[in-house]
């Protein structure tokens, strides 16, 4: 009885839990589409949660394309294949690392700066406020944060992306002596504008996931500080199971 | 309420709300009369925040109904209930500035999102708004740059700026000192003067009470024990409310 208990109070808080995410997903993206948007406070999210993360995707990116550099040159050059060295960091990294490896890093940063940010309002009543003055917590604050996460998650991919692969020709260059020319030339066989596109289509589902998990769980928030900080965490851990789970059905539809 | 008949802006009828398995309010039934001031008082946790949460519909009851101008808001979306909030204003315990914004900003928000008014009139209207709560000085200030006393008042200022028929005041005295609670009370009388509005304020401050509620409302055990003007209630017989009253230990109220 205890099992099936528990069994049934974990299918209904799934369910409730998605209904809920859903149900904000759909409110925020109507508003969206009847463009009642906030221009000067999405712009302000671009930096916060855009700008500010370059940094961090930058090292991240630099040193996940060194290290596929320095992996796959090796071997390469072992095999006498120096010539394919930059193909494969350029493939490793725009079909799945870059978008995925910004993901999570973003996820980590501004997913739990979202749902920290939505938490902490909660609990001081400021959310209350917003919905006192007749003004919907979805356009006022998770509008801004999803259209900047659309708009910024693409743009620091591409960044990724290129950072990543010049960070591999540098180690392709200085460990195994393979020229620029050769691991660009070999970049420009390997991958071509459509996979550069799906790479970003990838970002924008990463993005949605992003914001929408953060901005949920931060209004989901119970139980003052402790709450705030469960929720953050929640936020986070859950994004990125998403941004994997996704990312192995992304790659299947868009790549198998 | 024992006058004739008085003109009612808002009422609550039967209302039953719960958490979980925590019924806060009973079959609660209460009449807020236009233009007046009305306290509830009642013990700690009684649910008299969830009264003023029920009368600007951020919480609907799973039982009865609760009327504002004469409407329903029980049975309404969410945006008819939107526009009805537009005429009434909550204004919180702790004051929910949103914290990003300067005072001066949070001020101006309803204005912004509600209206049609050029930045001069709405730079004007909340310099009005902020000079009736002595704070035109902290325009610029964040809130987390005001005491107690100030963040209260400024929370007052966002709560008129729009001129609502309906102001709701949660604990607007509790944890400040003799001298700014008898400042607040005072504003709250002059802004019912001001606007001609009608307020409902929840507090546990008899003094500040008295000196200015036209008719008190008890709450006990998730209901109503009790509405009347504030000389009737404060020579009430009913031994709940005299025990409360008195802050006695001994009486029917379970300590």
């Amino acid at each position: 009885m205890k099992f099936l208990d528990r069994f049934g109070r974990a299918t209904s808080d799934f369910f409730e839990y998605a209904g809920g995410l859903t149900l904000l997903s759909a409110e925020t993206i109507g508003f969206m589409a009847r463009l009642r948007i906030r221009i000067a406070e999405t712009i302000s999210q671009c930096a916060l949660l855009g700008v500010h993360s370059a940094i961090i995707v930058m090292l991240t990116s630099l040193f996940t394309g060194m290290v596929i550099s320095l992996e796959s040159a090796q071997q390469a050059v072992a095999y006498g294949f120096a010539n394919v060295v930059g193909g494969a960091v350029a493939y490793a990294s725009v079909r799945e690392l870059g978008p995925m490896l910004t993901a999570v890093v973003v996820a980590g940063r501004v997913g739990s700066a979202i749902a920290a940010e939505l938490g902490s309002m909660v609990v001081t009543e400021q959310i209350e406020a917003l919905r006192s003055m007749g003004l919907e917590p979805s356009r006022f604050l998770v509008v801004p944060r999803l259209l900047a996460l659309l708009l910024m998650l693409p743009l620091l991919t591409i960044f990724a992306d290129v950072v990543s692969i010049a960070g591999g020709a540098w180690i392709a260059q200085t460990y195994a002596h393979i020229s620029y020319d050769a691991f660009i030339s070999s970049v420009r066989q390997s991958i071509d504008v459509p996979d550069i596109l799906k790479g970003l289509l990838k970002s924008i589902v990463f993005a949605i996931i992003i914001a929408m998990v953060g901005a949920y769980q931060g209004l989901s928030t119970r139980g003052g500080a402790a709450g705030v900080g469960q929720s953050t965490t929640s936020a986070v851990v859950l994004a990125i199971i998403l941004i994997f789970a996704s990312n192995f059905l992304l790659t299947f539809l868009l790549f198998g | 309420m024992n006058d004739a008949r008085p003109r009612l802006i808002a009422h609550i009828e039967n209302a039953t709300l719960a958490f979980g398995e925590r019924v806060i309010l009973k079959n609660c039934t209460l009449d807020i009369v236009e233009g007046a001031i009305t306290c509830i008082i009642g013990l700690s946790g009684a649910g008299k925040s969830t009264i003023l949460r029920l009368l600007d519909g951020l919480l609907l009851p799973s039982e009865g109904h609760v009327y504002v101008r004469n409407q329903d808001i029980c049975h309404m979306s969410e945006e008819q209930r939107n526009r009805v909030r537009r005429k009434i204003s909550l204004s919180f315990q702790f004051s929910a500035l949103l914290d990003s914004l300067t005072v001066g900003e949070n001020v101006a928000l309803p204005l912004r999102e509600h209206t049609r008014l050029s930045e001069a009139e709405i730079r004007r209207t909340v310099m009005d708004s902020l000079e009736s709560v002595g704070l035109a000085h902290a325009y610029d200030n964040l809130p987390g740059e005001l005491s107690g006393g100030m963040l209260k008042r400024a929370g007052f200022a966002r709560a008129i700026v729009t001129r609502p028929e309906l102001v709701l005041y949660d604990e607007p005295t509790t944890g400040l000192d003799p001298i700014v609670t008898n400042l607040i009370t005072d504003t709250i009388l002059r802004l019912r003067e001001k606007l001609k509005g009608t307020a409902v304020v929840i507090s546990h401050d008899l003094q500040s009470i008295f000196g200015m509620a036209d008719y008190v409302a008890m709450l006990f055990e998730g209901a109503i024990i009790a509405c009347d003007s504030a000389e009737r209630i404060r020579n009430s017989t009913n031994p709940i409310v005299q025990q409360f009253l008195q802050g006695s230990e001994i009486g029917p109220i379970p300590i």
